[in-house]
C-alpha cells in the first residue's frame, strides 16, 4: 500500500483518486479549486465516450486506449449511458460522411428509416447516416462527483487546497494545462459549447453531424438539457464562448433539428483541453524537488472522460507493480 | 545541364523572393501539430498559410504556441484573411498579421458566401488597392476572372492566385479554359492555384498548363494518410512542372503509329 498524492480534480484526478483507493492505497486528492474542480477542462466537457468517432487518423492510439477504457466505464458507473453515437450528413455533405466513414471503425450505414427508428426527433430529414453502437455517453459534472463520492467512501482524502509536498511515496500530477510550467510541450486547444433546455426533444444519444466547416455533436443530458459542441480552435485562450462560434454551433444544431429553435439557451461556455504535439495522452514519470516519484497524467486533448480510466488503471499497475505501458507511459528525459 | 540543376534552375520568384517549391501548403485541419509538421517537411514546401483569425481568439496573443509552431519548421509562413467577410475586415487581420509574424506578405482572402467560400471580388480589390498603399506584398485569392485579374494586378498585387473550385470541395479544375486564359495573358505573372485541388493529379494538371504552383489543405490534412499524401501531392508538382517545361505532346484526332509502317514483310 502506497501513500499517493493526487494533484487536480478534473476527470484524469478524479479516476486516478477512484481507482487508486479502491486499491487500497492511501490517497489524498487536492485541487485549490475544489473536489471535484471548479476551473477545470473537463466542467466544459460534452460527456461522449466516443472511442470509434474520435479514432480518426492520426489518432489511433487514443481510440485503442478508448476502446480498453470502455471496458472499465462498463465496470465502475452505473449511470452510464451506452445506446451508441449517431452521425448524419445533409445530402450536399454526404461526402464528408463517407469520408468519416472510411476513416473510422465500428459503424454500419444506417438509412432514412434506421435514423427516424433511432432518433425520431430527427424525423425523415436525414437518408445517410453512419451507427456506432458501441459508443456511449456520461454526464460531465454528475460522473465528477459520483467519482469522487465513492473515492472518499474508499477512503480517499479530499482537500479543497493547493498541494504542497508531502511525505508522500508517489505524487500522481493531473493539473491539465496548469502543468506547463514542467511540460514545455502542453498547449491549449480551445472548445466552446452551448447548454440548452428543451423539454419537447428527445435524444437517446449523442448525435453527430459531418459539416466542411462546422463539425459539431449535441449530446442529450438528464432534465431535458442538450450539450451543444464544439469548436477545436489552436489557442491557450480561457475567455468566454464567441458570438461567432455559438452562432455556428447554434445554427448546425437548429439545422439538425428545428425543434431546437424553440430551446432556452442554459449557458455557454469556453475552456482549453491540454494537449501534447501530437494530440496522444501520457503518463510521464517525472520526480518532485525531494525525489520522490511524480507521475504527469497529461495531454488527454478531446478525450479526458473517455481515457481517464484507463490512464489511471495504467498508474496504479505501475506504482504497484513497475509494469510500463509501451507509448503511453514514458521516462522524463526533459523532451516534454 | 543535368536534372538537378534543372530543378535548382527552375525555382521561381515572388515579390522579389526565390522560391524553390512550388507546392505551397495550409496548415488547418490537420489530425495534430505533428501530423502537420511532419506534412510540411516531406512536402519541401517552403511557404506554408495559416488563418489569424481562427487561431487568435481573444487578446491576438493565444495562438502563440501555435504560431511559434509554425515559425519552428523553417519555411516561410504566410499568414491569410481567411473568414473575413469584408475589405476592412481583412485590413484589420492583415496589420495583425504583419505584427504577429514580422512579414509584409500577406494572402488576401475577403469571402462573399459561407457556403461557397467564393471570393468578394469587389472587396478584394478593394483590400488589395489600401494594404498595397499600407506597403503589404499582397497574394490574393481571386477566381479566374480576367477583368478582376486586372484590377488586382492594378491595385499593385504582383502574383495571383485564382481559385480552382471553392474552397474545399475538391472538384479539381472547374474551369481550365479560363485558367488557361490567364495564364495565357499573364506569362510573366506567378500564378498560383489556391483552392479546390482534390487529388495530385488536379495539382499536376495546374503545373502542366503553366501554373507556377498550388496551394493545398485539406485534401492533405483529411487525407486518411495526411504524411503520405504530402508526399504524393509534392511527386504530382514535380512531375506536372517537369512535364511543362519537357513539352507536353498536343492531342490530335487521328492515331500516328510509333513504329515506321513502311517496309513490313510482304507475307
Amino acid at each position: 500500500m502506497a501513500k499517493i498524492d493526487i494533484i487536480g480534480a478534473g476527470a484524469a484526478g478524479m479516476w486516478q483518486a477512484f481507482i487508486l483507493s479502491r486499491r487500497g492505497h492511501k490517497v489524498t486528492l487536492y485541487d485549490p479549486a475544489g473536489t471535484p474542480s471548479q476551473n477545470c477542462a473537463s466542467g466544459c466537457a460534452g460527456g461522449m465516450l466516443g472511442s470509434y468517432c474520435e479514432g480518426e487518423p492520426g489518432h489511433e492510439e487514443a481510440r485503442d486506449l478508448g476502446l480498453e477504457a470502455m471496458e472499465i466505464w462498463k465496470e465502475h458507473y452505473p449511470h452510464l449511458k451506452l445506446n451508441g453515437t449517431l452521425v448524419v450528413a445533409s445530402p450536399r455533405d454526404v461526402a464528408d460522411l463517407q469520408r468519416f466513414a472510411a476513416v473510422t471503425q465500428g459503424h454500419t450505414r444506417v438509412g432514412v428509416d434506421e435514423i427516424s427508428a433511432l432518433e425520431p426527433a430527427l424525423e425523415d430529414r436525414f437518408r445517410d447516416g453512419l451507427f456506432y453502437k458501441d459508443e456511449g455517453h456520461i454526464e460531465p459534472f454528475v460522473a465528477l462527483e459520483y467519482f469522487i463520492r465513492e473515492a472518499a467512501a474508499a477512503g480517499a482524502k479530499l482537500v479543497a487546497e493547493a498541494w504542497e509536498e508531502t511525505d508522500a511515496d508517489v505524487v500522481v500530477d493531473c493539473r491539465g494545462l496548469a502543468a506547463r510550467d514542467h511540460l514545455k510541450t502542453l498547449r491549449g486547444v480551445r472548445g466552446e459549447r452551448v447548454v440548452v433546455d428543451c423539454p419537447g426533444v428527445t435524444l437517446s444519444r449523442p448525435v453527430r453531424m459531418t459539416h466542411p466547416r462546422i463539425p459539431f455533436y449535441i449530446v442529450p443530458w438528464s432534465n431535458n438539457q442538450f450539450m451543444i459542441g464544439t469548436t477545436a480552435i489552436e489557442s491557450d485562450d480561457r475567455g468566454p464562448a464567441t458570438l461567432r462560434s455559438v452562432t455556428e454551433i447554434m445554427a448546425a444544431a437548429y439545422a439538425l433539428i428545428p425543434a431546437l429553435g424553440e430551446a432556452r439557451i442554459a449557458f455557454m461556455d469556453a475552456d482549453v483541453r491540454p494537449s501534447f504535439p501530437d494530440n496522444a495522452p501520457r503518463i510521464i514519470i517525472g520526480k518532485t524537488q525531494s525525489g520522490r516519484p511524480r507521475l504527469y497524467v497529461n495531454g488527454l486533448f478531446r478525450h479526458g472522460f473517455l481515457l481517464s480510466p484507463i490512464l489511471a488503471k495504467i498508474t496504479a499497475d505501475y506504482i504497484e507493480s513497475g509494469v510500463k505501458a509501451p507509448g503511453v507511459l514514458l521516462e522524463d528525459h526533459g523532451e516534454w | 545541364m543535368t536534372f538537378a540543376e534543372t530543378k535548382i534552375a527552375d525555382a521561381f520568384s515572388i515579390y522579389g523572393e526565390t522560391i524553390g517549391s512550388r507546392l505551397l501548403l495550409g496548415t488547418s485541419q490537420y489530425p495534430s501539430p505533428d501530423t502537420l509538421r511532419r506534412s510540411v517537411e516531406v512536402s519541401g514546401a517552403e511557404i506554408v498559410t495559416v488563418s489569424l483569425r481562427r487561431e487568435s481568439s481573444g487578446d491576438g496573443k493565444t495562438g502563440q504556441r501555435f504560431f511559434d509552431l509554425l515559425k519552428s519548421f523553417g519555411a516561410r509562413v504566410l499568414p491569410n484573411t481567411a473568414g473575413c467577410h469584408t475589405a476592412r475586415e481583412a485590413i484589420t487581420t492583415a496589420h495583425m498579421a504583419r505584427e504577429v509574424f514580422e512579414t509584409d506578405w500577406i494572402k488576401l482572402e475577403v469571402i462573399a458566401n459561407d457556403d461557397t467560400l467564393q471570393p468578394d471580388v469587389f472587396g478584394l480589390v478593394d483590400a488589395a488597392e489600401k494594404l498595397t498603399r499600407d506597403g503589404f506584398k499582397v497574394l490574393p485569392y481571386c477566381t479566374e476572372d480576367l477583368s478582376v485579374a486586372q484590377r488586382l494586378v492594378g491595385a499593385g498585387c504582383q502574383v495571383l492566385m485564382p481559385w480552382a473550385a471553392p474552397i474545399g470541395s475538391a472538384r479539381g479544375l472547374m474551369n481550365p479554359y479560363g485558367l488557361k486564359t490567364l495564364r495565357a495573358f499573364y506569362p510573366d505573372m506567378p500564378l498560383i492555384v489556391d483552392a479546390g485541388l482534390g487529388a495530385p493529379s488536379h495539382a499536376a494538371l495546374a503545373l502542366e498548363m503553366g501554373y507556377d504552383g498550388v496551394l493545398i489543405n485539406t485534401a492533405v490534412a483529411k487525407a486518411a494518410d495526411s504524411v503520405a499524401m504530402a508526399v504524393a501531392f509534392a511527386k504530382a508538382v514535380e512531375a506536372g512542372r517537369m512535364a511543362y517545361w519537357s513539352g507536353i505532346m498536343p492531342p490530335r484526332d487521328m492515331a500516328s503509329p510509333s513504329s515506321p509502317v513502311a517496309g513490313l514483310a510482304l507475307l
